[in-house]
């Protein structure tokens, strides 16, 4: 996984010991604080729905921006050059817009608590068990591959044992979840978004004065690369070769319609954040106003990647030397003094302990209130579920510390990590995206699309590519071809299936299919909430907009 | 909420379950404003970095490439940190009015 090379170690001193000090000091203070808010389970796992646009905007985007994907995003920066634009401005504005204009008002509209829920409402209980039970057990592993990609990170650059770093990390992830559930989650989550932001933008300016500015870095590494590196769409025709292992058909179908609204507009851990906002315009507003951060965050990841191969062009060349994925490491050895060196460190390692929590968090919603309240212990007092919730917050944090150790023994987990994603959001989207917007889809429909789609991109990833029955270049690109897979068997099995059985009745599903209305009266606007600057149709395609423009440069 | 006695489909009860839940919710009432931890961890940061940059040695400019980046980072934490205060001075969380008056 994320293999850092030997002599990484930071030079960091006492200075940089405090900052990461007053940092664990005010995590655990946000938890004890957030405590006397939780009375209810909905105060547990959705902050009472109550919380403002612009908090759950900047969880939503920092629930995604882990550790693992800062490190990763650099790392595909030095790898594949400026085509790592594509995971933000494909990958994800179009699909985070999509999930704020047309489907937070299913989700947030139909009240549920979660996003299997979603699925027991429009299709029934045997799909919302089994996409209860998946998420469940993958949300717990990815925990746990979490904590050890932060116990690596720490042991190559501050030389703490693995052991220490696991207990330590997963003992302050266990108490501040434990004690003020999602609320304690979430303002972590935004506290973490500007310590990275305050670690990563003096890296990226001291890093860009270091190799001449953007034109130093175009100079060489255009020479060294070729013209193509520094370009977003060159060499990506069918049939050419570029460094990504795909093109822009696999790019556009697979990354940024597939996979990405797979992974933003399904996976729990991030639309959990949506819908704990105070009303239907905050949660409509959550994604697109993530939208913004994020498509200017590769300016401080990917360019990043770029600078650390032109300061050390050995990247990635041997096996025992500095790794792709020691890109921000090395940097913030090389570049950053004392001080900020310390804020680089706290940033790496908040980034790490809130990607967990996400996982966490989103772990004990779905296992006390999708599998636990609806199949084990019906209708208990509140209170019990509160109880509940938090013995499955300390069971689920002592598992994925035990898989922390079970994932050392795999070699590559980062490209892993990518596949479970293919297996398993690409599938749970085309359910949802088909349930929502063909009435007819039955019950049936959706457990068999779920379950097919699911073996669909297991064998086209195990069988076709695994065993070369098909030609793919790359991990990355056989990742793109089984979104594809998953999408067309999950659809096709999802047709066939409806035609044959018997959809629900049309009462049933008011508030869940496009172009119904959630029963009762709408809810009122809330105040202010009708400034133009707080339309959701405006902030939504400014975003689109803005991704589209920010291509330019890029791509002639 | 209209009140019929017709049974409802399980989305319906769910969504009327939530209400409830909504109503006896101490999140909105009681949960600190996160502007106030912000703030105050950023002032602190600031003020800790920014020293560090006031007496920065040879070694640490040369480092970072002759930037002397913990005088620029520490100050610009410390607005930013004085910034979220000063936004929670100006327009302080509004306590929502009691639902449950309001509803009954």
């Amino acid at each position: 996984m994320l293999h850092l090379a030997e002599g990484l170690r930071l030079p960091t001193n006492g200075l940089d010991y405090t900052l990461l000090g007053i940092y664990f000091a005010v995590v655990l203070g946000i938890g004890f604080a957030a405590r006397r808010s939780v009375k209810t389970s909905l105060d547990f796992f959705l902050s009472g729905r109550s919380l403002p646009a612009w908090i759950t905007g900047l969880a939503f985007v920092a629930a995604n921006l882990g550790a693992t994907e800062i490190l990763g995003m650099a790392a595909n920066g030095a790898q594949y050059g400026v085509y790592t634009v594509h995971w933000y401005w494909i990958g994800a504005i179009p699909a985070m817009v999509f999930l704020g204009l047309v489907m937070m008002p299913f989700y947030y509209g139909s009240k549920v608590r979660s996003v299997p829920e979603f699925l027991l409402h429009r299709f029934g209980p045997s799909s919302h068990l089994l996409s209860s039970v998946i998420f469940a057990v993958s949300s717990v592993l990815i925990a746990g591959v979490n904590l050890y990609a932060l116990a690596l990170v720490l042991k190559a650059l501050l030389g703490w044992e693995l052991w220490i770093s696991i207990v330590v990390a997963g003992f302050f992830v266990l108490a501040y979840i434990t004690l003020g559930g999602l609320s304690s989650a979430i303002y972590t989550e935004v506290l973490q978004f500007f310590v990275i932001l305050a670690a990563l933008i003096p890296l990226t300016v001291v890093g860009l004065k270091r190799v001449g500015g953007w034109g130093g870095i175009t100079d060489t590494l255009s020479g060294e690369k070729g013209g193509a590196f520094m370009t977003a769409w060159d060499g990506t025709g069918i049939g050419s070769d570029n460094p990504l292992g795909a093109n822009w058909l696999t790019i556009v179908l697979g990354l940024g319609f597939v996979m990405s609204f797979g992974y933003w507009t399904t996976n729990f851990a991030e639309v959990q954040r949506a819908l704990s906002a105070k009303n239907l315009s905050a949660a409509r507003r959550t994604p697109l106003i993530a939208a913004f951060p994020k498509i200017f965050i590769p300016a401080v990841v990917v360019i990043p990647g770029l600078i650390a191969l032109v300061m050390e062009p050995t990247l990635g060349k041997t096996e025992d030397g500095l790794q792709y994925n020691d890109a921000i490491p090395v940097l913030m050895r090389d570049l950053l003094p004392n001080g900020v060196l310390g804020i680089a460190v706290t940033g790496l390692l908040a980034a790490f302990m809130a990607g967990m929590a996400a996982n966490i968090s989103s772990f004990n919603t779905v296992f006390t209130n999708d599998i636990y309240a609806a199949y084990l212990k019906k209708d208990r007092p509140d209170e019990h579920y509160v109880a509940t919730a938090r013995w499955v917050t300390v069971v689920g944090v002592l598992i994925g510390m035990g898989t922390a150790f079970i994932a050392s023994s795999f070699s590559n987990i980062m490209n892993y990590l990518q596949t479970l994603f293919s297996f398993f959001n690409v599938p749970l989207f085309v359910v949802f995206i088909i349930g929502m917007f063909w009435k007819k889809t039955t019950p049936a429909a959706g457990f068999w699309g779920l379950l097919t789609g699911t073996a669909g991109a297991m064998v086209n990833y195990f069988w076709f590519y695994k065993q070369g029955v098909i030609d793919i270049p790359s991990d990355q690109g056989a990742n793109f071809v089984s979104s594809i897979v998953a999408f067309v068997v999950g659809s096709v099995v999802m047709v066939a299936v409806t035609l044959f059985t018997k959809p629900k009745p049309a009462e049933e599903l008011a508030g869940l299919v496009y172009g119904t209305r959630s029963p009762g009266e709408p809810e009122p606007p809330g105040e202010g909430d009708d400034a133009w600057y707080r339309r959701p149709a405006l902030l939504g395609w400014g975003a689109l907009i803005l991704a589209a423009v920010c291509y330019i440069p890029f791509s002639f | 909420m209209s009140d019929n006695s017709t049974p409802k489909p399980a989305a319906q009860q769910v969504a009327k379950e939530i209400e409830e839940l909504e109503k006896r919710s101490q999140t909105a009432a009681r949960l600190f404003d996160v502007r106030r931890i912000i703030g105050g961890l950023f002032v602190v940061y600031g003020v800790i970095v920014t020293i560090a940059g006031i007496f920065a040695s040879e070694e640490d400019l040369k480092k970072a490439q002759d930037i002397n980046i913990n005088l620029w980072t520490g100050i610009a934490m410390l607005i930013l940190g004085v910034a979220f205060l000063v936004w929670l001075r100006l327009s302080p969380t509004i306590p929502p009015p009691a639902e449950g008056e309001a509803d009954e």
